[in-house]
């Protein structure tokens, strides 16, 4: 299936990438993938979505299971080496393959984790430092005011705070709203959010709150974890907010309902 | 001291429900990082100390035995005794003994967590002797017999009303009522004052011990530390073996860590270097003084994978920046050591089966480790004590294997992409005019509080091979076209 997607991209004109997808984007939120190659692909880059890919295993791992994260792991290496670069719309699993995957293997293995982590960038780090994409020329649709949320591993394992606004600024002309104690986490963290249901709603409703406190209508994240957390605990107490995904607003694409939204 | 970190999720959901408190852990959340980043900001030299003293942390470990032996050695030399306590039982043993020997009736102590964890008072008052907290925060909490929630405020969940109420009922006020936060602080001293003259023992505990000199730290911003070390007859310092560091420099350095990253002050009020005993024209100052340095289960971790956690300076940092324990407070963890350095220090000295819930109260947010002055990877031991409870089937077995189903799945991309091609689609045609699920089957721990929101019409995968498909179709037409 792999050579399949390869006889179908067009012949080299840039960069190559290779999108990994995330599952959550796979089963819960295809636009985002589709808004993801959309942009790599306006920034003169070559994108190809191997076709093997799952899961990066941070569900098994981050529970402690590092028996059976690690041939996981091993996969998607095998799966995305080989590509310029590896580009990954989650700021969490573009940590996990970064900064653990290495840690969890040993020997050649952990030689081309290494590798590969070099190579690997999250979207808007991509985006904004590595191929720096140029504002489209079409100007966007008046909107309204955007918050944004930073996801814990992305912004304390990636770094990544000033990208995502930079873009929406540079892009979309979208100056962010700031919201207060940004740097608090939203209480998804995975399973975490199942197995302390009461603990986690507790701290999706300071986030809520102050992501209403705001004012903002959109809320923005690069991370579809934290994005599902809220937009459903907003749409569980009939908050008027929509939760979209940075890659999704990039690309101006507002007709698709937002998170939890019905059509 | 009793455990009840087996129904954390339970003390948790109490802790959540109970409104006032919950309004001042809300608060603390705000506060105290601000005055931390304040001072941490306002110190250039925070990373590269922070890193000159992780050095001389692991070097001290490395060379625990040593550094140990020198200690014991210069401290005997300055007159003090020196007791190894393999256990809570034998410290609280050897410190009754030390009363016993002095015909002890009344003991005045300073803050310590090592006792606490021994259970120290509560087997002196049963031995017959009266034990009084000298800190004020563990005097509130003594008087109102409960246990201290944070490891540097002790009495943090009370409120001045609570702590006005609990005068009210303890002391004999007559007329006075105390209306302001300083007649409550006053109040305390006056009875902590007679105390401390009247006290036969003073326990205190040490931040630091120092190699070089035999010499003990401690900061206090009260001062009761020196009460308590240089008023009764008797001084016992009760502490750990991982306390020790080969200079005094190191001990001041560390110090300056802690002190911002606990209260965000540059310097504690006391900053106290014990000695020993009273020399010949000294004043003042004990006539026998003891060190009992506790084990309690150090030597193994030392010995182990999580022996990064013995570099812990007790700042108190990752309690405060971590969401769980804002929101559900130190009690919620059912022992000595609430919060993230709890949720790793109590399975390894108590035991996981007992508290093998404690490493799952995180998200892996890393916000403790980002603030942690002794720079302990706190979510990495975090998620490596998860991984022994995988390993010994110590979590929920429906996690367990669900998890390990999930792994399995994903190891088979064509049968997960066609089993999720299957479920998604339907999810979508039952989800996706409100756009969430109020219920769904196997997701109530998701569902019971908050929506599910509805995927789009197919997978990825699916949507993006249906589209290559129809690429390569509209290649093929064109080319027979031409
Ligand atoms: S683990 Fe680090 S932040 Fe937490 S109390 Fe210890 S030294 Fe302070």
């Amino acid at each position: 299936m792999n050579e399949h997607a390869e006889q179908h991209v067009a012949p080299p004109r840039g960069i190559r990438v290779a999108l990994f997808v995330t599952c959550l984007a796979d089963l819960l939120r295809p636009s985002v993938a589709f808004a993801s190659i959309k942009l790599l692909e306006r920034a003169g880059c070559d994108v190809i979505v191997p076709l093997q890919q799952t899961c990066c295993g941070q569900p098994a791992y981050n529970n402690g299971n590092y028996e059976d994260t690690i041939p996981l792991a091993k996969q998607v290496i095998a799966t995305l080496e080989g590509a310029d670069y590896v580009v990954v719309p989650s700021g969490s699993c573009a940590g996990m393959i970064t900064h653990h995957y290495p840690k969890l293997l040993e020997g050649q293995w952990r030689d081309r984790a290494l590798q590969l982590a070099a190579n690997t960038f999250e979207l808007t780090v991509f985006l904004a430092e590595i191929v720096r994409i140029k504002a489209p020329g079409k100007a966007f649709p008046k909107l309204p005011a955007v918050t944004y949320h930073d996801g814990c591993a992305g912004l304390r394992e990636m770094g990544i705070r000033e990208q995502p606004r930079q873009l929406l600024r540079e892009l979309c002309g979208i100056e962010v709203k700031e919201l207060n104690h940004s740097d608090v986490c939203c209480g998804f963290g995975g399973t975490f959010c199942a197995k302390m249901p009461e603990i986690s709603a507790k701290m999706v409703d300071d986030k809520l709150k102050n992501v209403m406190a705001t004012g903002a209508g959109i809320l923005a994240g690069g991370d579809l974890g934290c994005l599902l957390n809220i937009a459903g605990r907003a749409r569980r107490h009939g908050e008027d907010i929509e939760v979209r995904h940075i890659a999704e607003l990039l690309c101006q694409d507002l007709d698709t309902p937002a998170i939890g939204q019905g059509t | 001291m009793e455990q009840h970190s087996d129904t954390f999720l339970e003390n948790a959901s109490a802790a959540l429900k109970n409104s006032a408190q919950a309004e001042r852990r809300d608060f603390i959340a705000l506060f105290a990082p601000l005055i931390r980043t304040a001072a941490v900001e306002g110190f250039a030299e925070f990373d590269t100390l922070r890193a000159h003293v992780k050095r001389v942390r692991q070097h001290s470990l490395d060379h625990l035995e040593y550094y140990l032996g020198k200690f014991e050695h210069e401290a005997v030399h300055n007159g003090n005794h020196v007791h190894f306590a393999r256990d809570g039982a034998e410290m609280n043993s050897i410190v009754l003994e030390i009363c016993q020997q002095h015909s002890a009736r009344r003991v005045a102590k300073g803050k310590s967590m090592v006792t606490e964890e021994t259970g120290l008072n509560s087997f002196l008052q049963r031995a017959g002797l009266q034990v009084m907290e000298t800190d004020l925060g563990e005097y509130i909490i003594q008087q109102a017999g409960e246990t201290p929630s944070h490891i540097v405020a002790p009495a943090l969940h009370k409120s001045a009303g609570e702590i006005r109420a609990l005068f009210q009922s303890k002391h004999d006020l007559g007329a006075r009522e105390l209306p302001e936060t300083v007649d409550l602080v006053s109040e305390a001293r006056q009875v902590l004052r007679e105390h401390f003259m009247k006290a036969d023992v003073g326990i205190i505990g040490a931040n630091a011990l120092i190699a070089e000199n035999g010499y003990s730290m401690l900061v206090t911003n009260e001062g009761n530390g020196d009460l308590c070390a240089n008023l009764p007859r008797v001084l016992i310092v009760c502490t750990t073996i991982d306390r020790v560091l080969p200079l005094a420099q190191d001990a001041t350095a560390m110090l300056r860590l802690l002190v911002r990253s606990a209260t965000g002050q540059a310097q504690t009020c006391y900053t106290s270097f014990y000695s020993g005993p009273r020399r010949e024209n000294d004043v003042d100052g004990p006539i026998e003084t003891h060190f009992v340095l506790l084990d309690n289960k150090r030597s193994d971790i030392l010995g182990g994978d999580y022996r990064e956690m013995l570099e812990c300076i007790r700042c108190g940092a990752c309690l405060n920046h971590c969401p769980i324990y804002t929101s559900v407070g130190g009690h919620a963890y059912g022992w000595v050591y609430p919060g993230p350095m709890g949720s790793i220090l109590t399975p390894l000295l108590t035991s996981l089966e007992q508290s093998n819930a404690l490493p799952n109260a995180c998200t892996s947010c890393g916000r403790c480790a980002e603030v942690c002055p002794a720079d302990i990877p706190l979510p990495d031991l975090l998620r490596d004590l998860r991984h022994e409870e995988t390993t010994k089937k110590l979590n929920a077995p429906r996690w367990r294997r669900g998890l390990k189903m999930h792994a399995w799945l994903a190891r088979h991309p064509p049968l997960y992409q066609a089993l999720t091609g299957m479920v998604i689609p339907v999810l979508n045609l039952f989800g996706r005019r409100r756009g969430s699920f109020k219920r769904l089957p196997l997701a109530s721990g998701w569902t019971g509080q908050r929506d599910f929101p509805a995927p789009q019409k197919g997978t990825f995968m699916q949507l993006y091979k249906a589209k290559l498909k129809r690429q390569a179709a509209q290649e093929a037409k064109r080319n027979h076209e031409h």
